[in-house]
């Protein structure tokens, strides 16, 4: 591999991997507040994709659109992302979570619950939208933004990496220094206590999911601009970003955004050396021999915590 | 050393600050509280004693809305508060400072003592200079991490972040649980200072001999009932609560 070759196939990895951490983001808030494995997050994300491209598809970009009126779709595409991301996650705590909760069900049938939010959802969709793949409209001309070491960025490349570092940065600063974040955090860490400082939890485990949606359905809609969205688009994403979030040590945010970022320039090289058929198994290799060493993850904690 | 005053006796004056009538508590089919009664006047240290599994957990987390009665009343200035659930609670002025101290082990200091005014916009420096004050090591210690700090700390913290929240009443379980002598005498020598300084305190312990010391009256509790109750220097000098509580303490006058 040539040194061309590596930053060509490094920024494709980053590129990838800001998208896994992300999405790995929603797995890991909602483990933390509720060690629940949210499998319906993939859905999620999908949502949210879709999202983008029927609000595109009705706006009806401009054929040969100004700088001015990309932007604007661009926009538009991620607003609908995220909206569209919120509600459904929104919903999915308050109708197939809370009531589990409010009975006090076991671990495995939240897991169950989750698995069965994921087929319900994307069946709804396929059966809503079709079973084939609908295109992205074209919001922009994806011509070359920079070149760096002889690689290019292209206008998708840097939208994607852009917005995606723009919110892992927002969302580790609501969680480290806004109030909401600090309710979340006790959650995570004692809810019996959390509540006897006068932490709503049910309030702080909904805002949770939303926080979580918001991001997954943007990252929807970037996933979107690569190509088309389609109604089992999230599961791949979904599944490799949840591994990102046990990577980083699940219920860590910036654990969760590590564990995204390695397992997308892992998987961007594994394709490049060993070819397509072999893309998820480097990421997936690299999870495992990393949880033989640490099996809480990279940023995991240690220390059990206590019940 | 502050001996119980006969006319700070709340049951004879006006609305208690805390009344609990009736109260029985259940465990799914285990009763762990069978009909208890108590009181705590405006301004008391009141002490809630009694051996491992009496219930006196029980009737804190009862009395701050973790647990509801099946029958009895919990009444705050006169308001009957059970059923409440605990994040509303503490707008009514109460603070529960809970057994095992439960700091938020991955927080900071001062973190944890924010969230102790969770309920509020955003915390009083007044209420921190306060805490600070009465615990000097938690301002040293402000940015360290929760979960390194000694037994004695976390228990300054767990107080110093209940007292974030302004209460005027304070439950405290079992502060000197697992505590050396000397951090016990520190930790009660701050309880009473608080106390003076206005908060009304229920205060759980095993220690009988510390908590009657610090409190104006006191109740025994055994297997879910109140087997006695009475100022407190009448129940340190009972011989039976010598026996069963003071144990190797008892010294024959
Ligand atoms: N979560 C629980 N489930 C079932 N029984 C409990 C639970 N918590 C306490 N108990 C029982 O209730 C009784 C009172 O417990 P507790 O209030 O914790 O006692 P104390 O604080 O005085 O040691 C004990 O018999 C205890 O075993
Ligand atoms: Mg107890």
């Amino acid at each position: 591999m040539s040194f061309h070759d590596f930053w060509d196939v490094l920024v494709l990895g980053a590129v990838l991997g800001s998208l896994y951490a992300v999405i790995a983001i929603g797995y890991t808030l909602v483990y933390g507040v509720l060690q629940l494995l949210n499998f319906a997050h993939s859905e999620v994300f999908m949502v949210g994709g879709f999202g983008g491209v029927i609000a595109l598809t009705i706006f009806v970009p401009a054929t040969d659109p100004s700088g001015l009126q990309s932007i604007a779709y661009v926009a538009v595409g991620m607003l609908f992302g995220a909206v569209l991301g919120g509600t459904v996650a929104f919903f999915l705590e308050k109708v197939a979570y809370r009531p589990l909760r409010r009975r006090g069900a076991p671990r495995l049938v939240f897991l169950i619950t989750a698995i069965g939010a994921s087929f319900f959802l994307y069946n709804l969709v396929g059966k809503l939208f079709g079973r084939n793949p609908m295109p992205m409209p074209s919001m922009y001309e994806n011509k070359t933004v920079v070149t760096i070491f002889g690689s290019t960025i292209s206008v998708t490349q840097a939208l994607i990496l852009g917005s995606a570092v723009v919110m892992l940065v927002a969302v580790d600063y609501v969680v480290n220094r806004t109030k909401l974040g600090s309710g979340i955090r006790a959650v995570a860490q004692d809810p019996e206590v959390a509540s006897l400082m006068g932490v709503n939890i049910d309030k702080v485990v909904s805002r949770t999911f939303v926080l979580g949606g918001l991001m997954g359905g943007v990252a929807g809609f970037l996933f979107g601009t690569t190509n088309q969205v389609f109604y089992t688009m999230g599961f791949l994403p979904g599944i490799t970003a949840f591994a990102a979030a046990v990577l980083g040590g699940i219920g860590n945010v910036r654990g969760a955004m590590l564990g995204g970022l390695t397992l997308g320039v892992v998987e961007a090289f594994t394709v490049e050396v060993w070819g397509d058929a072999w893309r998820y198994v480097g990421a997936f290799a690299v999870l495992v021999l990393v949880l033989m060493f640490r099996p809480t993850g990279i940023l995991g904690e240690r220390v059990a915590r206590t019940a | 050393m502050s001996g119980p005053e006969l006319d700070k006796n709340p049951g004879e004056q006006g609305t208690p600050l805390l009344e609990l009538s009736g109260l029985r508590v259940f465990y799914g089919a285990i009763e762990a509280l069978k009909g208890i009664d108590l009181t705590v006047g405006r301004g008391e240290a009141v002490a809630l004693l009694g051996a491992n599994g009496a219930g006196k957990s029980t009737t804190l987390k009862t009395v701050s809305g973790m647990l509801a009665p099946r029958h009895g009343e919990v009444r705050l200035h006169g308001e009957r508060i059970d059923g409440i659930a605990s994040h509303e609670l503490v707008r009514f002025g109460l603070g529960h400072v809970p057994e095992g101290r439960r700091v938020f082990a991955r927080m900071t200091v001062l973190e944890n003592l924010n969230m102790g005014a969770y309920r509020f916009r955003r915390p009083d420096p007044d209420d921190l200079d306060r805490v600070f004050g009465l615990f000097p090591r938690l301002a040293e210690r402000r940015k360290q991490i929760a979960g390194t700090l000694s037994g004695g700390e976390q228990q300054m913290l767990a107080i110093g972040r209940a007292l974030m929240g302004k209460p005027e009443l304070l439950l405290l379980d079992e502060p000197s649980m697992g505590l050396a002598p000397l951090i016990v005498e520190q930790i009660f020598d701050i309880l009473r200072e608080v106390n003076e300084q206005g908060t009304t305190l229920l205060l759980v312990e095993q220690n009988a001999s510390e908590a009657l010391q610090l409190a104006n009256r006191g109740y025994v509790l055994e297997t879910g009932e109140v087997v006695m109750s009475g100022p407190a220097d009448t129940l340190l000098a009972d011989p039976r609560i010598r026996a069963a509580y003071l144990g190797e303490h008892v010294e024959v006058d």
